[in-house]
């Protein structure tokens, strides 16, 4: 079960800032939410195959040839802060 | 190596090869390298909103060859998963990779056994460009990610390793073999190698292993050596204090050759991998494995079997020969050559030798050691040429030697040098005689001690005649000359 | 002008084609009725200009106006997914699904309101505002493909698509009193459709008629080389015609029925009718198990919110969309970015996902709803030996009040008890009108839909028996509040 140390870690994890309210919801929400979830443990899954797929496909590849790359300029208009040709962010060493 | 006595060193390499085809690992933008930022990217590289993954099948056709290469079993069915992190070189939010199902498992090279071989995607570029005075006047990064999602295949070896100057060898020769499937550029400084490793001391004989710490960025195999060797005495340090090794990773500086704790990153590592949803299973059909298998060239150990057990080569020159892509293909060409020429009479051995000694010796003196025979002036027809001078007693190995520094200069024909030179052996035994009997005028003394059973003494008499004679004497014929002339 | 607005798209079609009715004239009162509207329904809307660029034989939607869900990336156009984290956002590309739509000589008329990033059951969890819906404008209309549904059902668009990852295309079809199709999962291509949980999001249609639901996934389906996941449909897709159901065998699984958890007595009794509406037109009807699917729900708020939790890290200010200011450092732009673009539900999945995927829950959580699935997917494969088709109602209640499970996400959530069975097993679902009823605690009539399940890749087959069943039950009920606003 999920406590408040938990949401804190899980937030960080997730690279969100949750406001202390937020929190507090959380705290309460989430562990609502698995206690239901967890009706699954009710099943015997015992030797049952995982489902991560439902469709049966294999080797579905793509020939390695060259498309036409997109305008930079096109892609770096929806950027937040275009610098240089590039995309700016602060630095992960700040 | 530097180890406490007692202890051993326990290393393991994480490779990742950056694959040479000519589209991305999951979109159709070009490869590239040194381009203008950001000009080889699309929806699918940048992570847009709704894009979708596609494998590259020349890719996996390339990880296939590396697998079979590397003598691992290919699974016959395997599936691609995310690996979760925040970076801004990483635009999905995770990475996609392989990981409890990889392509291929349970393989050895060279008696270091290779833990698997899986497919993944290289990250994009990011350049750190200082204060830029915004920010809470905060330095920011710049992303390209012309690289971002390059085919790579990460190759992870058992920690089989014993020291650091085995684990540059068995480093270069994995390049070597890679470079022979040509499926990578396999270039350090370019980054299509990248070579991490895993470093821990254990008492001699320990099965458990010790804490190891985990070496990064070292981008040559000079570096990759230093960095272990300079890791592994770190730990000895520690562990001779009594301290004990905590799990850490490092960076490897080239230009201080130090290794520097990497910051821990903010949060602790949790990368929540799962199945990739957009992807479906790898299962390498007959056809791919056939197609895979047949495009494999002959690799390094199978080079080596043949210049041993075909070519007579001793087992020392024949690794060193065939571990050396640049050094081997020098070789196979001279023995064309001399095949070529018809000198039947020049054996491979004799021409392995010139290759691997003198030659690789000469070319580092004169600085071009890194660059290899194969850009050298001498070409591999005048060193055949050359050795078979010397088998031919034409030219002693002295003044073959004298021949070969003059090739390194600048080139050319080796019987013309000889001429130029007049480096010829001698073979009118008259005047050799003459000179013979100057020298042995010009030391009595030691001529003396010679007759009264001295053999050692002789040493200044063969010196002076082979001064006289400029090299072109050969050596056993002066000495059997002068003990003649003094009847010893 | 407004009994333009009554013809299905088939029939403006066949009217164009025929050069009974200007495309022009039909574009126009739509684009006028869309632009006027006062349910929030659209986010953005357009005059779709005709062209030339289709000749008429191989133009079957040619001159018909279509809303799309504002989960499709459309290119140049706004496309935020009910997100403000993507406010602004204008892709470089357009989505397959809206591409073939065009190809076929549809019109964008503009992009409808939703959950955000799909994660709702009722349109309430929009970053630009609920959606009414036009029954009742104090009620919800479903989710997340609400305002698709509301704008289907109100006469504010002949047609539309959305997307269904637990129920958001049937759920809010059932709510707003159309039909609501959820293809097999690869019948039409993901790519350009954002992501919410990439192993059960499917695109699909709402229409007001089952003719129409055919009409867009014959022109939607196909594999496509640009989604790894897509097959499309062997065969393609007929035009349905059956008149009867002779021959043919319905399922009525108890648990997704009588025994649904929370279902209401008026929608317990319209499906009933329903059930004898199939036994008259010769339908085989019989009680039915999915011992499994009760837990349905429980395996896919893991799942969903695992996926999603991955698929939306890509909003992270760097490449597009909102950065927040005045950050100290990366991370912190990142948490304040995240913090400030996404709403409570999206973050309440973000963080459920999250955690069911951390190490040390994996097993618990994300391995056994795994499991689960393959259950379930083995309960449908076991009942449809037994029977051609499943039904069930498509949702336990009709429309509820805004506002009334805002509260409670688990009371939520619940809305998609009888939907997401289907959508972890990947298979064809289509609701369709199954008549009006009173909600519990009684108040103005509303829709009720009837879900009818068939097995993988047989939509041909579902929707001649929806067509059927359609005509049978002949719903011809009109929501009041969209019209004359
Ligand atoms: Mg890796
Ligand atoms: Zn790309």
């Amino acid at each position: 079960m999920i406590d408040r140390e938990q949401v804190l870690h899980v937030a960080r994890l997730a690279r969100l800032a949750l406001s202390e309210e937020e929190i507090e919801r959380m705290s309460g929400e989430l562990p609502a939410i698995l206690e239901h979830v967890e009706r699954m443990n009710e099943l015997d899954l015992e030797g049952v195959e995982p489902t991560s797929h439902v469709v049966a496909l294999e080797n579905v590849l793509r020939a390695d040839e060259p498309r036409p790359s997109w305008d930079r300029d096109r892609v770096l208009g929806d950027a937040p802060d275009p610098s240089d040709g590039a995309f700016r962010v602060p630095s992960p060493q700040a | 190596m530097s180890v406490p006595d007692g202890y051993e060193a326990v290393i393991g390499l994480e490779i990742h090869v950056q694959l040479s085809t000519r589209t991305k690992m999951f979109c159709g933008c070009a490869l590239s390298f040194g381009d203008e930022p950001n000009v080889h990217t699309c929806p699918i590289c940048l992570s847009h909103p709704g894009s979708l993954p596609v494998v590259n099948e020349r890719a996996v056709r390339y990880a296939l060859q590396i697998g079979l290469a590397l003598g691992c079993e290919i699974a016959p069915w395997s599936i691609f998963h995310r690996k979760n992190y925040f970076y801004p070189d990483n635009p999905k939010g995770y990475q996609i990779s392989q990981y409890d199902i990889p392509l291929a498992t349970a393989g050895t090279l060279a008696g270091v056994r290779v833990h698997r071989v899986h497919l993944e995607e290289d990250a994009a570029k990011m350049i750190h460009v200082g204060e830029s005075g915004r920010i809470h006047g905060s330095a920011s990064s710049l992303v390209d990610f012309n690289r971002g999602g390059t085919p790579l295949v990460e190759i992870v070896t058992e920690p089989d390793l014993r020291d650091a100057g085995q684990a540059r060898e068995w480093a270069q020769l994995l390049r070597t073999t890679v470079k022979q499937l040509g499926v990578s550029d396999v270039n350090m400084e370019e980054g299509s190698l990248r070579c991490d490793a895993n470093v821990s001391i254990r008492p001699a004989g320990e099965k458990e292993l010790g804490t190891k710490t985990e070496l990064k960025n070292m981008n040559s195999f000079r570096f990759l050596e230093r960095g272990i060797a300079a890791e592994l005495e770190r730990q000895r340090a520690v562990v001779e204090a009594g301290g004990e090794v905590a799990q850490e990773t490092f960076h490897f500086d080239p230009r201080t050759g130090s290794l520097t704790p990497l910051r821990s990153k903010e949060y602790a590592h949790d990368y929540r991998y799962f199945p990739e949803p957009d992807l479906v299973p790898l299962a390498p059909t007959e056809e791919m494995l056939r197609e895979a298998r047949e495009a494999l060239p002959e690799l390094p150990d199978e080079r080596r079997h043949r210049y041993e057990n075909e070519l007579g080569v001793p087992e020392v020159t024949a690794r060193q020969l065939a571990f050396d892509a640049e050094l081997g293909e020098y070789f196979e060409r001279a023995v064309q050559a001399a095949a070529d020429a018809g000198a039947a009479d020049v054996p491979a051995a004799a021409i392995a030798n010139w290759v691997t000694g003198e030659l690789t010796a000469r070319l580092r003196e004169s600085g071009d050691g890194e660059a290899g025979p194969g850009s050298s002036k001498v070409s591999p027809d005048a060193l055949a040429r050359l050795v078979g001078m010397v088998e031919a007693k034409q030219v002693t190995t002295g003044a073959a030697r004298k021949v070969l520094a003059a090739l390194v200069e600048g080139g050319g024909d080796p019987a013309e040098i000889v001429e130029r030179e007049g480096l010829g052996q001698m073979s009118d035994e008259g005047e050799l005689e003459a000179i013979v009997e100057r020298a042995i005028e010009a030391q009595p003394d030691a001529a003396e001690r010679v007759r009264s059973g001295n053999p050692k003494a002789i040493g200044p008499i063969v010196g002076a005649v082979m001064r006289e004679t400029k090299g072109r004497a050969d050596g056993g014929d002066v000495t059997r000359l002068i003990h003649e002339k003094l009847g010893a | 002008m407004s009994d333009l607005l009554e013809l299905t798209a088939a029939q403006a079609a066949s009217g164009i084609q025929a050069g009974e009715l200007s495309a022009a004239e039909y574009l126009a009162s739509y684009a006028e009725a869309a632009a006027g509207e006062d349910l929030n329904a659209y986010l953005w809307t357009q005059v779709p200009e005709t062209d030339a660029r289709v000749a008429d034989g191989e133009a079957p939607l040619r001159g018909v106006p279509v809303a799309v869900k504002d989960l499709f990336c459309t290119q140049d156009v706004p496309t935020t997914a009910g997100s403000r984290i993507l406010e602004g956002y204008r892709p470089p590309y357009t989505a397959t699904a809206v591409r073939m739509l065009h190809a076929a000589g549809g019109e964008l008329l503009g992009k409808t309101n939703m959950d955000e990033f799909g994660m709702g059951s009722s349109n309430e969890n929009s970053g630009y505002g609920a959606v009414g819906n036009p029954w009742d404008r104090e009620r919800v209309p479903g989710g997340s493909s609400g305002g698709s549904a509301a704008a289907v059902a109100a006469r504010l668009a002949p047609c539309a698509i959305g997307t269904d990852t637990g129920g958001s295309i049937r759920q809010p079809a059932s709510l707003c009193g159309i039909v609501g199709l959820k293809p097999t999962y690869g019948a039409i291509s993901r790519y350009g459709m954002i992501a919410f949980a990439s192993s059960l999001d499917q695109c699909g249609t709402l229409t007001r008629d089952v003719t129409d639901a055919a009409l867009l996934l014959r022109a939607m389906e196909g594999r496509d080389a640009c989604d790894s996941t897509s097959v499309g449909i062997e065969g393609g897709v007929e035009a349905p015609s059956r008149e009867d159901l002779s021959g043919l065998s319905f399922g009525v699984p108890r648990e997704l029925s009588a025994e649904a958890e929370g279902i209401e007595a008026g929608v317990a009794a319209a499906f009933e009718r329903a059930l004898g509406t199939i036994r008259e037109l010769g339908g085989e009807v019989d009680e039915c198990e999915l011992p499994n699917s009760a837990h349905g729900l429980s395996a896919y708020y893991v799942i969903a919110p695992a996926e999603a939790s991955a698929n939306l890290a890509r909003y992270d200010g760097v490449r597009f969309g909102l950065r927040s200011d005045g950050n100290a450092d990366l991370v912190d732009m990142y948490e304040r970015t995240r913090e400030a673009g996404f709403g409570a539900e999206v973050k309440r999945r973000i963080m459920l996902g999250t955690y069911a995927l951390s190490s040390g829950y994996y097993d618990a959580y994300y391995g056994r709803a795994q499991r689960v699935r393959t259950r379930i997917v083995e309960d449908f494969a076991g009942a449809f030996g037994r029977f051609d088709f499943l039904v069930t109602p498509t949702s336990p209640t009709v429309a509820f009040e805004l506002g009334a499970r805002t509260a409670d996400p688990l009371a939520m959530y619940l809305s998609d008890y009888c939907t997401v069975p289907m959508s972890l097993a990947g298979i064809p679902a289509i609701s369709i009108p199954a008549g009006l009823a009173e909600p519990d605690g009684g108040g103005p009539e509303l829709p009720v839909g009837l879900q009818i399940a068939a097995p993988a890749f047989a939509e041909s087959r579902l929707l001649d028996a929806a067509y059927a069943i359609e005509r049978g039950i002949g719903f011809d009920a009109k929501p009041g509040a969209g019209e004359g606003a």
